[in-house]
């Protein structure tokens, strides 16, 4: 064999090894998928069935027995309005550490990652005790301030990362403009950093999405998301495959396709500025 | 800038985690020693050291800890290992690789609920799941893994979610790995193996670090697998910290023992982002 | 009274003393270059002077202003950066104007000033564009172009040519020359390159571990530095350095001992009392080879040919290394024996401290 097969044969076994691999990773969500549209007999027939005649009435269902648009409206409400909490009180703080660091912000940083560390169970009682007492419980605000909490530190780190990576020249040329603090963070900084910014509320709206914890702990039936709206399904043993499908994709589907859309903004997230 | 002004800017996030941290907590400690039962309310003296006591002699302490630390760690070595093993493939070029990216992101944003639901019914169920289904085309005996691997079943679970994490960080950094490095090593003589060795996993020790740092603090709360699919069960055999805790509190409604239990959990963390820290924090430039 | 004037300057860092009482006292109108090795203090100096680090002692005063604690923007400076530091969210023109509108101009003087500007830079056609659409010469020029628009009292330049490939080097360091003489703005320049140094400057800093060790023309650098660092510094190839065998007056001479050579040098050419130890410096294009009857002789023991000249490198019996620059020759090859003669005019003597204690004739400044 020549070099150039060698190497086109190469080319072509990684492709199919690839191919492979990612398709059986994401075999579960395609199985998820498909079954939302079969009957439930089908679902849980042997052996699996690939091709059948597809009926959009587990959907119906589902809207009708769990009410799926107003969880998912929570979901909306509290992914994204905990986010843009969140990079308001985290972008000051990132600016302020990133350009001007103190001798004690890399001890701060570390500090704010460590309440992450903070495992919810161990403080699981007092807020739920808090909720209760002050009506936040099962509410929307009530989430929307835990979810704010709960991602400020990844988000602060974030944001400090990307703003620490802008080319220190350009902010010095924009000193010697004449920019003030205020002119060279909205004329200059922000600006630059809009793709980190996107990438960070990226991420925090899908941890915002998928986090169960507290959601399942602090919201019933009122403010419950998705992700407890969809615990409510794990009883019934074995039954309702179908339905159960049918309300997980519509769970997931909103941010599946959310994140395929922002994947490359997304993957730069993810990486924590760690990585270039 | 004057310091003020960036003390006023840090102010609020620096407040608000304070607060987050430090009432919760010190409510925790309190509860923790007192006799507090949502059922007998009002009877709530001092106890001292009972609670603890209650809580590390109650039979699936140890078990939840070991748990704990069982999944912790085989989640870690298998998106690691894996992680890097499957970005080192996906980063030569190939047909569709764009597509392939897509898909293995895709877990990842699978909500935890829907991920267990997923797995224990269509994945894993004795008689009519995918997995039941090989193993009777195999002509061997189904397994029922909720039953009998219920730990090992949420590895698999949480490993999937986790596993598009580790490549897509991993992928992200071998691009910007150096070629002319790689090709010099080549012209000198080193097989795919030699530069994947001391070139590439060098190279992604600063990803790792992340990776594991990250993960770890994910992991170290799961929740919402176990509580979808075992019920912490059967017995405690898929019990961790976390969800020993919630059965204390909101099932047994005892909360002086699940703020003592919670206490543990903080401590177990404190224990392992010590040793974090120091093993990958080298790695870290903050 | 001098146009900038920076006196006893200081710089420290944590454990580090960037710059170590700096004085230097610029006219109006001057192109002053500061060069040196990296590490020497000449971007710290700059950026000292731009405000953008802040000194720990001395001061600094503009046009009879002290601007030691003004902020930047204040000091009427403008600065053109290494990277170019152009905002890569606005178009060209928006680079140009940034500083104008932060300064709140009046719409139609900026459009005036930004065109003004964009046509003498040959920026016009590209005022639309974003930065990352244009070559490197362009974003040099447009980086130039945003300095120029503020009409400051003094151009700040760091390292500004060297992110470019070396043939637009060259060509973007005549237009530089170019500008300085239509603008005639004062213009401080750093760089590690001392053809840039020579070429562009009025009057060259030579800066070393953060002392300004020589200030001068480029030609009296070149022609009577007072220093072995600057004598080495300056000039391509490096100026040969030859320790003397020995160093006896006389009468009127000084007799320089060469191993076998004995070369007479005037007292009258040495100031200061004289060292036991000196080393003789002479640049390579002050040696010739000679048939007979040279100064040196040594081994030849490679050409680098560059077209019209070329660098003959010969050991000699010391077995020390000189290099002769001389115009192309072919019949001299390696390994040939070959004689050097010195031109007497141009040697130049170093004591043991390194420090120069002759003096170069005034007649062969002239000729």
């Amino acid at each position: 064999m020549t070099l150039t097969q060698q190497r086109k044969l190469k080319t072509i076994l990684v492709g199919i090894a690839s191919w492979t691999i990612a398709l059986l990773l994401f075999f579960p969500i395609f199985w998820m998928f498909i079954t939302s549209f079969k009957t439930e007999l089908q679902a849980i027939s042997v052996p699996p069935q690939l091709f059948f005649e597809p009926t959009l009435e587990n959907f119906t269902i589902v809207q009708e027995r769990s009410d799926y648009l107003k969880h998912a409206w929570n979901s909306v409400v509290t992914s994204f309005g905990a986010t843009i909490l969140a990079l308001i009180i985290a972008i000051p703080s990132a600016y302020a550490m990133a350009f001007f660091p103190g001798k004690r912000t890399k001890d701060i940083l570390l500090w704010m990652l460590s309440t992450k560390m903070l495992p919810a169970v161990g403080v699981l009682v007092p807020i739920y005790i808090l909720s209760r007492d002050y009506g936040l419980l099962d509410t929307q605000l009530g989430l929307v301030i835990i979810f704010t909490l709960m991602n400020l530190p990844i988000i602060v780190w974030m944001l400090f990362s990307y703003f620490k990576d802008l080319p220190k020249e350009i902010l010095e040329a924009a000193r010697m403009d004449g920019a003030s603090p205020w002119g060279e963070m909205t004329k200059v900084v922000l600006p630059l950093s809009v793709g980190g910014i996107a990438s960070t509320g990226l991420l925090s709206i899908v941890l915002c999405w998928n986090e169960a914890f507290w959601s399942l702990n602090l919201t019933a039936s009122e403010a419950a998301p998705l992700t407890a709206m969809i615990a409510s399904y794990s009883s019934p043993e074995g039954l309702f495959w179908a339905k159960l499908s049918a309300a997980s994709t519509l769970a997931c589907a909103p941010i599946v396709v959310f994140g395929w859309f922002c994947q490359k903004q997304l993957v730069q997230g993810l990486t924590f500025g760690a990585v270039k | 800038m004057k310091r003020s002004i960036t003390r006023l800017l840090m102010a609020p996030s620096v407040i608000l985690l304070l607060v987050w941290m430090v009432v919760p907590l010190s409510m925790t400690i309190y509860f923790s020693s007192i006799n507090y039962n949502l059922l007998y309310p009002g009877r709530n003296n001092f106890v001292g050291w009972m609670n603890f006591e209650f809580f590390v002699t109650d039979p699936g302490f140890w078990i939840a800890i070991s748990n704990t630390l069982t999944l912790l760690l085989s989640v870690l070595i298998i998106t690691v290992v894996l992680g890097v093993a499957l970005s080192a493939l996906i980063d030569k070029p190939f047909a569709g690789r764009n597509v392939v990216r897509v898909l293995l992101i895709s877990p990842f944003f699978i909500m935890p609920t829907v991920n267990a639901l997923i797995w224990k019914n269509m994945m894993m169920n004795p008689v009519y799941g995918i997995f039941a289904w090989i193993s009777n085309s195999l002509g061997l005996e189904p397994i029922d893994w909720l039953s009998n691997y219920p730990l090992v079943s949420v590895i698999i679970m949480v490993s999937w979610q986790w596993l598009p994490f580790a490549i897509l960080v991993f992928v992200t950094a071998l691009q910007s790995q150096d070629t002319e490095q790689k090709e010099a090593a080549q012209m000198d003589g080193a097989t795919g193996w030699h530069i994947f060795r001391y070139l590439t996993i060098p190279h992604l020790a600063r990803p790792i670090a992340v990776v594991v740092m990250i993960e770890t603090i994910f992991l170290l709360a799961v929740f919402a697998e176990i509580y979808v699919s075992t019920g912490g069960g059967p017995g405690y055999d898929s019990t961790n910290l976390a969800y020993l805790i919630y059965n204390q509190a909101l099932l047994q409604y005892d909360v002086g023992v699940a703020s003592a239990g919670g206490l543990f959990a903080v401590l177990l963390a404190n224990i392992v982002a010590f040793f974090l820290i120091r093993a990958v924090g080298k790695n870290l430039t903050v | 009274m001098a146009y900038l004037n920076i006196t006893e300057l200081q710089k420290h860092y944590d454990n580090y003393h960037a710059l170590r009482g700096i004085n230097l006292k610029i006219q109006e109108g001057e192109f002053i270059v500061f060069v040196g090795p990296s590490g020497c203090g000449k971007s710290t100096l700059l950026r000292t002077i731009a405000g953008l680090e802040s000194s720990t002692g001395g001061s600094i005063d503009l046009d009879g202003r002290d601007i030691t604690e003004l902020a930047s923007s204040k000091r009427d400076l403008a600065m053109v950066f290494q990277s170019y530091a152009l905002y890569p969210h606005m178009t060209v023109a928006d680079n140009l104007s940034f500083a104008l509108r932060l300064a709140k101009e009046d719409d139609a003087v900026i459009k005036e000033k930004v065109s003004s500007v964009s046509a003498s830079l040959q920026l016009d056609k590209l005022l639309e564009r974003k930065p990352k659409e244009l070559s490197g010469g362009q974003r040099q020029r447009v980086a130039i172009g945003r300095a120029i628009v503020r009409q400051p009292k003094v151009f700040l330049f760091d390292e500004p040519l060297s992110n470019l490939d070396a043939a637009l080097r060259v060509q973007m360091r005549l237009e530089l020359a170019r500008l300085h003489k239509k603008l005639g703005t004062t213009m401080i320049y750093v760089t590690h390159d001392q053809v840039e140094a020579m070429t562009l400057a009025d009057r060259v800093v030579i800066l070393n571990a953060g002392q300004i060790e020589q200030v001068g023309t480029p030609l009296e650098l070149y022609r009577s530095p007072n220093s072995r660092f600057v004598a080495e510094f300056i000039g391509t190839p490096k100026m040969n350095l030859i320790k003397l065998d020995g160093l006896t007056r006389e009468g009127d001479m000084l007799q320089l001992k060469l191993m076998d050579t004995l070369i007479d040098f005037p007292v009258a050419r040495v100031h200061g009392p004289l060292p036991s130890n000196a080393t003789i410096g002479i640049r390579p294009e002050h040696l010739t080879i000679v048939s007979d009857s040279g100064d040196l002789t040594g081994r030849v023991e490679l050409i680098e040919h560059l077209g019209s000249e070329a660098y003959t490198h010969i050991r000699l019996a010391n077995d020390q290394t000189i290099i002769v620059k001389a115009p192309a020759r072919t019949e001299i090859k390696d390994g040939e024996m070959i004689q050097i003669r010195v031109d007497r005019d141009e040697l130049i003597l170093f004591n043991e401290s390194d420090r120069v204690f002759s003096v170069v004739p005034e007649e062969a400044n002239h000729e």
